[in-house]
């Protein structure tokens, strides 16, 4: 069931300030995307605009149009409440529900959304696990709290919630950057198997993760500070990371930027 | 600065300085208290809070003196301020350890279960005998309803304004609580008073509560939003995040990892106005009677009886007595009150364990 984005003259603000311009891309469905960039070029926020979170923060605004599959997300009566169950999200932190149980946790998108049969919750949980690659981990202690587990296990418990309520797209904002290379290796496995399933976009610092795990790279600059974030190409991995067709892409990949 | 520090073994060592011992702390304080006692005596000095006083003076002086000779002018402000929170502390505690104790030695005098399930009905205020049955249930009563009143106002009143709160009017709410935590208990009862005039009505119970929960608001809305706004933002996110609506992650997100401290909260407000004794006064005016209904006739309540049996008890022993006693039942309340605001935020906190 993924699904593809169009991404047409997309600008955000934060309040007077235009944090991303102009930015038209398409995210084909199951693959991975992947953004690189320079800190402050508005990646993640380009990124939280493709399933409304941007608007969550005080004084986000955006302009343009984002279509999933021809229905454009800032449409007149989207409801963005239905927009995120569709369009998932991983957060650059893990940020488990402290109050809830390991099993609480991933059931929290079924369960805070009201729509589930109690049977088959048990089953969506260890569904949701395995295809996080954690149900091994922590199969004889679901009922621990979630808080109590290492960070990268933190991070798979954060994807298996995320992927608990099916959704079509999975937004990664630097998923691996808190994580050691052990954690990091393995939910770049598990990326490679969520991409069977879903269309995933992931933001990076990690040049050699974003060769690794997508299948086509967007590069984001931005000409000053205080400037707005541009997409500078998006193109296959391979092309972007052996013969990018923009120099500063180049520049930037090989550590000459600047 | 190297030749002039002290030579420790063969070869002197920049990182090394001479210290002071473990205990001297405990001898520099010895030496102040034994030295203030002499002045004291010596002086004809008959207060012991000044003998007090001077002995902490004595001690950060002396602190400061030895420190900087042995140690080092860096060291000696360290051990100053060290020994400045110590005198603080004891300046802090030693009369809230007094009031303790002598509304423990004398309150425990006649304070018993009869005491405790006896109102004042047949016993004149000169005579022995009687309780505080009568206050008790007038307290929890009007404290209850208070707090019926204030905790959900205040708290949802956090919420909007930590969660939805922009622009004017969250300011003018914020503003307006500021402005109603300064007000004086006194006032608030002179407010529900003058409603009581307009209206025609004799005392009663819930005017009291209505005025306790006017003086309890700000405080619980207050508290509210500083616990709301320790729950990170990433915790919001992440609901909003999973397709849950606002409300929804307000109520199943960031109010169950914030319950702990809003209790807390809510639980010291109540502690609080448990005590205010001028709206009571008032609105309430206390009888020596057992009366359940809030909502019509005079009622008692723990503060007011303190006062009305000190004011009335015309020198006898037996009022004083009671009055001391029922100081000491309040005391254990709101000394209870807080334990079981420390037990719910100790026991909603959210779980670390592994």
């Amino acid at each position: 069931m993924a699904k593809r984005i169009d991404v047409s003259g997309l600008t955000a603000y934060y309040g007077s300030h235009k944090a991303i311009e102009d930015i038209s891309m398409t995210v084909e469905p199951r693959s991975v995307t992947a953004f690189i960039g320079p800190s402050g070029c508005g990646k993640s926020t380009f990124l939280r605009t493709l399933n409304r979170m941007h608007e969550v923060t005080p004084g986000g605004r955006v302009e343009g149009k984002v279509l999933l599959d021809d229905e454009d997300l800032y449409g007149h009566g989207i409801d963005p409440v239905a927009v995120r169950r569709t369009i998932g999200m991983v957060f650059q932190r893990p940020n488990p529900f402290p109050t809830m149980s390991i099993f609480d946790n991933v059931a929290a998108g079924l369960r805070l959304n009201g729509s589930y049969k109690k049977s088959e919750l048990n089953d969506v949980v260890e569904k949701s696990l395995k295809g996080a690659n954690l149900w091994n981990e922590v199969k004889d202690r679901l009922n621990k709290p979630g808080s109590g587990l290492s960070g990268g296990q933190q991070q798979r418990l954060c994807i298996a919630r995320a992927i608990a309520v099916e959704p079509q797209v999975l937004l990664m904002d630097e998923p691996c950057s808190a994580l050691d290379p052990i954690s990091t290796l393995a939910i770049e496995d598990l990326i490679g198997e969520l991409k069977e399933r879903f269309t995933i976009v992931i933001v990076t610092h990690n040049m050699q993760q974003a060769a690794r795990v997508s299948d086509r790279t967007a590069f984001f600059n931005l000409s000053a500070v205080g400037q707005p974030g541009r997409l500078i190409e998006i193109d296959d991995t391979e092309r972007i990371f052996s013969n990018p067709s923009v120099q500063a892409t180049e520049d930037y990949i090989s550590g000459r930027f600047g | 600065m190297s030749h002039s520090a002290p030579a420790m073994g063969k070869r002197p060592s920049t990182l090394r300085g001479a210290t002071l011992p473990k205990w001297s702390p405990w001898a520099i304080a010895a030496g102040a208290v034994v030295l203030a006692v002499v002045i004291g005596l010596v002086g004809g000095l008959d207060s012991k809070v000044q003998w007090g006083l001077i002995a902490g003076i004595l001690f950060v002086l002396g602190t400061y003196g030895i420190a900087a000779r042995v140690e080092g002018r860096r060291q000696a402000k360290d051990r100053v301020a060290t020994s400045l929170v110590w005198v603080c502390f004891l300046i802090a505690v030693v009369p809230l350890a007094s009031l303790i104790w002598t509304t423990v030695k004398r309150g425990v005098k006649v304070f018993d279960i009869y005491f405790l399930t006896h109102s004042m009905g047949v016993v004149a205020d000169s005579e022995p005998g009687g309780g505080i049955y009568h206050a008790i249930i007038g307290t929890l009563e009007q404290v209850g309803l208070a707090t019926l009143i204030a905790a959900p106002i205040g708290v949802l009143t956090a919420v909007y304004l930590v969660e939805y709160g922009r622009g004017k009017l969250s300011t003018a709410i914020t503003f307006f609580v500021d402005v109603m935590t300064g007000i004086p208990s006194i006032v608030a009862g002179l407010f529900i008073l003058s409603l009581m005039l307009i209206l025609d009505l004799e005392p009663f119970g819930f005017a009291g509560s209505l005025a306790l929960a006017i003086l309890m608001m700000p405080v619980v809305v207050r508290s509210t939003e500083e616990m709301l706004k320790l729950v990170p933002n990433e915790l919001r996110e992440a609901s909003l995040a999973l397709g849950v609506p606002k409300w929804r992650t307000i109520l199943k997100v960031v109010l169950p990892t914030s319950i702990g401290g809003i209790t807390t909260g809510v639980m010291l407000a109540v502690a609080r106005i448990t005590g205010e004794t001028a709206p009571v006064l008032l609105l309430v005016w206390g009888t020596n009677f057992i009366n359940t209904n809030p909502f019509s006739g005079a009622q008692a309540s723990l503060p007011l009886y303190i006062y009305q049996q000190y004011a009335n008890s015309a020198g006898s022993n037996a009022a004083y007595d009671r009055a001391w006693a029922a100081a000491l039942a309040l005391i254990a309340f709101v000394m209870i009150l807080n334990m079981v605001a420390r037990g719910i935020a100790r026991w909603k906190a959210p779980k670390t364990g592994r």
